[in-house]
């Protein structure tokens, strides 16, 4: 019978495997939350001791790029809740639609997150002793965002090292960009393990795996993105809009 | 008691051990007993290189000046020592080997929750082992097990980013092995068996999982942010931009501190389980027992900076960490009492485990007062980063956790390979370790109180006695650590055929044969009574309900 | 010769009485609740012990009344334990007023040791009996620790601030230091040793001792040189009389001005501002060492410690004028660029 082969050996039903599967994430969730709550506490005790270093860094981030994301990750949620709700209803083919379409803004996430970070690359904003160069003096022409692109397209040459040195930057800001890159690089890397998931799921719903009384991957899978998306939606506020004193 | 008479029917009857015999069967194998043997021949070969480590340290030591090895590969011993024998051999020992053989069979299951997690656990370990071991071989690190920046982070040579990611899957592994025990005692007790029916044992494993699971995240990321820095030279501790080395240690010992009672817990529900078997006895105050697991685990969260009384913390955080470490041993106070109280009018046998159990609650005893020495402020003043530590965490590791360990092995070998061990070489061997225990590591006391520092590859020659003492006391506990090895070897193929349930013991593992078979139980089984109910056990060792719903 | 085989270090300093006190009856206690408990354990095993395999003993109750009893015991002598012991702790962690300030720089793998006058001494430590010191004490590099065991203290030495530690000798003789914090290869080598000498005799040994100019002349030069009299004494906050007082800062909290914020306004002056004044102080870290940093310190403690009516820092004379001070130092760099996008350079900004 098809119900029971899908009940693996260890369990005494479906139910059991179901409420199984999802104990576990939660689980496993919970030492997600230790994982970025720790590197978000040695963040907030650095914020607390050098707050206007810490503000010079939200500043120097692109927060239009930051909202955009946040925006795009929220609507790939709802993409997300969608496709479980399909799920549920035992709707195949609207639940590879609503996955597809998660992945899409998933990946759209990353390009942005991507240029992002080049962005701050070429703004010299990457931390590392060689790397950390400071804000470009302001009689230049175009800001950081424009003259990337351009230097991107070669129109313009990078700036050069003498350009570069001066002390208008805090050295802590390098400590804060530190933590910018850790922190939104390891919510990126969780990102690419949920499109992974999620494209996984895509295949297996196209061979018709997913029925309305068996769909627990898909209830799980939903439950880590939406904790990935979670995790976003604190770190956005926390690294781009505190710039206010 | 154990079967004498060779019965080729019973012989025959498949079970986890013969059910298949290719390499594949086992390196594939989802099955929980196997992959906890995979891991009792890989925690053994960790405790081997920790243990040459520890004895070459202590050859050094002999003599005032160190002229065994020199300075720089003196550090690297210590650090390969502590590293190996922390995160490597005592982390995942019981609950990698016992929990995963035991936890399924206790709560009447045929398997873990996530079997292939498991065994992508043991995968993840070996990962993590050969990363450490290839920094070993290409010459180790020297910062110490601990990796205080900015020594770790700045200014040392050796292969630190290499260990650390090996110790970063490690503690992935033990995360799984954490969340699969959390998952399976909540969801996967058969019929009848409510919380409070539970062995002792399997409320130790939940309080340890609970532990693992939320504390090792912690050092993977403080670990993380040391190797970014290592290989990047962005300075998060660095204080020339602002950073705070101070910050490394309090983030470290956030783990490391539960990461202790980790190593503890399940020596302590081995312990439950042995002085009730050997009593034949429930154990006194089950209740106080189960809830004090939960809230060594709970208060270990909260105690972590009282290794970094003299670090530089204020004055207000040293009195609060101080009062809370207090507050923290009164649970395991409780336990011992506990057991100790078990005994009264039960029916003592000195078995071998037996005899580890009891060595484990004097040695237990005195590394947990004086780890209460220790939290006394004024003291800590004096002792902090002497031999005194030392010989404190030793107590409880060695002294305690490695005495439940092998006390474990011993008591549930039968049911692990079907063959009993000999009783008195394991009398011998658990006397010997005792013995050759206190003499290494009783007078590091004096010594730390005299003042010799930790890590210290030569020291002024007043100290030589207790070192020498302390050194020819490793020399005894070696022997005393090799001979189980042999004889436990040896009894795969000469020792005698075990029962069912030699040691007459209550417990759901005890109901099925020796060695089980491959689903453990031949029918789910059904519970109607409270934990080592000794007193209602007829005295052939068959509880009645339990014999027939096994069998029947 | 006793010596050799005592347990206990030398009882040199005034806490070492107290920590001994202490030990003994954390031990005391240890060894009565050990023995009780072996005791138990023995007399069980053997009374007890099995006598056939068909034994089965009673199922007995656990009565509530012993479990709270003995985890209410040992709770309250852990108790006596902890108000004794942080007795200790606090008193050492409180130096006294007038003790004599020592300064160590602790660094790989040795210990360099100034006295006020300028005396100085590599991994040996003179102090007079019977008057309290004090070690103010920096890394260079990494955590390191000065222990000295006959006196019972112990600090970790850290780069990046200052920590301290304080004691009064009470013994002639010579004791033991050692680096109590591991440090890398030759952690073991940082050792030293105090020598306790009467205080005649220590007057004389400080007179005579080799060593620079006492670190407070240092730092006066260094004041010249680095330019902090350029704005310290006419436009930045005036430094005579600062050590010890309480200084109001721009955001309305007030702090101690101890060594912990002299060392931190010289090399993160943004930190803590003190109030009407703009964040025009660059930062030194870059340019002077930690001993220059020391010897600024001294100079800026010689200028008069505060009295006993401790005043508050007020604002300057002359009020800064859209916050920048009136005269500007020119080549000082500008106060922190906002962020401007889309605008062309040169206009004004949005302010932060």
């Amino acid at each position: 019978m098809a119900e029971h082969s899908l009940v693996a050996h260890q369990f005494e039903d479906a139910d059991q495997q179901r409420e199984v599967a999802t104990l576990g994430m939660w689980t496993f969730l919970a030492t997600e939350i230790l994982f970025f709550g720790a590197v978000l506490v040695a963040y907030g005790v650095y914020r607390l001791r050098w707050p206007d270093a810490f503000r010079q860094g939200s500043i120097d981030l692109k927060w239009y790029l930051g909202g955009f994301n946040t925006a795009v990750l929220l609507i790939s949620s709802f993409f997300m809740a969608m496709g479980v709700h399909a799920a549920q209803l035992g709707h195949s083919k609207k639940l590879v639609v609503y996955l597809i379409l998660t992945v899409i803004l998933g990946t759209l996430f990353l390009v942005v997150k991507g240029t992002e970070y080049y962005i701050e690359y070429e703004e010299g904003l990457v931390p590392g002793p060689i790397t950390f160069k400071v804000h470009p003096p302001p009689e230049s022409e175009e800001n950081g965002f424009i003259r990337a692109f351009k230097t991107f397209e070669k129109k313009v040459e990078p700036w050069t090292a003498a350009e570069t040195e001066s002390e208008t930057r805090p050295p802590q800001e390098r400590l804060f960009m530190t933590f910018y890159f850790i922190l939104t690089g390891i919510h990126a890397t969780h990102m690419i393990i949920g499109i992974g998931l999620l494209l996984t799921l895509i295949v297996l719903a196209k061979r018709g795996h997913f029925t309305a009384n068996h769909h627990n991957a898909v209830e799980i899978a939903g439950l880590y993105w939406h904790f990935v998306d979670t995790v976003w939606v604190f770190l956005f506020p926390i690294l781009y809009l505190l710039r206010n004193p | 008691m154990t079967s004498v008479i060779y019965d080729p029917i019973y012989e025959a009857r498949p079970t986890y051990l013969n059910i298949a015999h290719t390499v594949r069967s086992w390196l594939l194998t989802k099955d929980h007993k196997r992959i906890a043997i995979l891991y009792i021949i890989s925690i053994t070969l960790f405790f081997m290189i920790g243990g040459g480590a520890a004895t070459l340290i202590r050859i050094n030591l002999v003599t005032p000046d160190g002229v065994f090895v020199d300075q720089e590969t003196y550090n690297r011993l210590f650090t390969i020592h502590g590293v190996v024998m922390v995160f490597f051999f005592l982390v995942p020992s019981i609950p990698a080997t016992l929990g995963n053989f035991l936890i399924p069979l206790m709560v009447g299951a045929r398997d873990l929750a996530f079997p292939k997690i498991n065994l992508a656990s043991w995968y993840m370990f070996m990962g993590g082992g050969a990363l450490a071991l290839s920094a070993i071989f290409m010459g180790g690190m020297d910062t110490g097990w601990t990796f205080y920046t900015p020594y770790s982070s700045a200014f040392g040579n050796s292969h630190v980013a290499l260990a650390i990611a090996g110790i970063f899957l490690a503690g992935f592994s033990s995360i799984f092995t954490g969340f699969n025990f959390i998952v399976t005692i909540h969801k996967m007790r058969c019929p009848g068996l409510t919380w409070f029916r539970l062995p002792l044992f399997c409320w130790s494993m939940y309080a340890t999982s609970l532990i693992m699971v939320l504390a090792t995240p912690v050092l993977a990321i403080t670990l993380t942010l040391v190797a970014i820095e290592r290989l990047t030279g962005v300075g998060i501790y660095d204080p020339a931009i602002g950073g705070d080395p101070v910050l490394f240690q309090h983030m470290f010992w956030f783990y490391s501190h539960p990461a202790v009672y980790i190593m503890i817990l399940p020596g302590m529900g081995v312990i439950s389980e042995l002085m009730t078997c050997f009593s034949r006895k429930r154990v006194f105050g089950y209740t106080f027992v189960a809830f004090s697991s939960l809230a060594i685990a709970m208060l270990g969260f909260l105690v972590w900076a009282h290794h970094m009384f003299d670090a530089g913390i204020s004055l207000y955080s040293g009195l609060v960490f101080s009062m809370l470490s207090f507050m923290v041993a009164v649970p395991s106070a409780i336990k011992v009492f506990n057991w100790t109280a078990t005994m009264y009018k039960g029916s003592v046998a000195l078995d071998t485990p037996m005899l580890y159990a009891l060595g484990f609650i004097g040695l237990f005893t005195i590394g947990g007062l004086t780890g209460v020495m220790l939290a006394t402020l004024g003291l800590d003043m004096h002792m902090h980063d002497t031999y005194f530590v030392i010989a404190h965490f030793h107590y409880i590791m060695v002294g305690g956790m490695v005495m439940a360990y092998l006390g474990g092995m011993h008591f549930w070998w039968p049911k692990i390979s079907g063959r009993m061990y000999p009783e008195w070489w394991g009398r011998i061997s658990a006397i010997l370790i005792f013995l050759g225990f206190n003499l290494t590591f009783f007078p590091q006391f004096i010594a730390g109180y005299l003042g010799m520092p930790r890590r210290y590859h030569s020291y002024p020659p007043e100290l030589q006695v207790y070192n020498v003492l302390s050194s020819a006391g490793a020399s005894i506990l070696a022997v005393g650590y090799l001979l189980p090895l042999a004889y436990f070897l040896w009894s795969l193929k000469y020792g005698k055929i075990a029962g069912p349930n030699p040691w007459r013991a209550t417990g759901l593992e005890w109901q099925t044969s020796s060695p089980p078979p491959k689903d453990n139980f031949e029918k789910t089984p059904i519970v109607d009574q409270e934990a080592y109910a000794y007193h209602l056990m007829a005295p052939t060792g068959h509880v009645p309900e339990e014999a027939e719903a096994a069998t029947g | 010769m006793f010596r050799s085989f005592s347990i206990f270090p030398p009882e040199a300093s005034n806490f070492a009485l107290d920590v001994d006190l202490l030990l003994a009856f954390e031990v005391g206690v240890s060894v009565l609740f050990t023995v009780l408990i072996a005791a138990c354990v023995i007399y069980f095993a053997l009374r007890y012990r099995r006598r056939s395999q068909y034994d089965v003993p009673p199922r007995l109750p656990s009565p509530m009344m012993l479990e709270v009893t003995w985890s209410v015991i040992p709770f309250l002598i852990m108790l006596v334990m902890f108000f004794w012991g942080g007795n200790i702790y606090v008193r050492a962690k409180r130096p006294p007023e007038h003790a004599i300030e020592i300064q160590v720089i602790g660094k790989q793998w040795m210990w360099k040791i100034q006295h006020s006058n300028g005396a100085r001494e590599i991994n040996s430590l003179h102090i007079p009996m019977g008057q309290p010191v004090r070690l103010i004490m920096a890394s260079q590099d990494v955590i390191h620790d000065f222990g000295i065991p006959a006196f019972r203290v112990k600090q970790d030495v850290l780069p990046g601030s200052f920590t301290d530690e304080w004691f009064t000798a009470t013994e002639l003789g010579e004791f033991h230091i050692y680096c109590d914090q591991y440090c890398g290869a030759e952690h073991a080598k940082m050792i030293g040793t105090v020598v306790v000498m009467d205080p005649q005799k220590y007057a004389q040994w400080l007179a005579g001792a080799a060593g620079d100019e006492p670190p407070a002349n240092a730092g006066s030069r260094l004041f010249v040189t680095y330019g902090c009299n350029a704005c310290h004494g006419t436009r930045g906050p005036t430094l005579a009389g600062l050590y010890g007082r309480d200084v109001q800062l721009d955001d309305g909290s007030t702090v101690k001005a101890d060594e912990a914020y002299l060392r931190e306004s010289i090399i993160e002056p943004a930190a803590k501002v003190v109030k009407g004044y703009p964040t025009i102080m660059p930062s030194y870290r870059a340019q002077l060492s930690e001993e220059q940093i020391m010897q600024l310190v001294e100079y800026i403690k010689s200028l008069g410690a505060a009295r006993s009516d401790k005043g508050v820092m007020l604002a300057p004379a002359t009020q800064p004028v859209n916050g920048q001070s009136p005269d500007r130092i020119p080549n000082f760099p500008p106060a922190r660029q906002p962020p401007w996008i889309g605008q062309p350079p040169g206009s004004p900004g949005k302010s932060p």
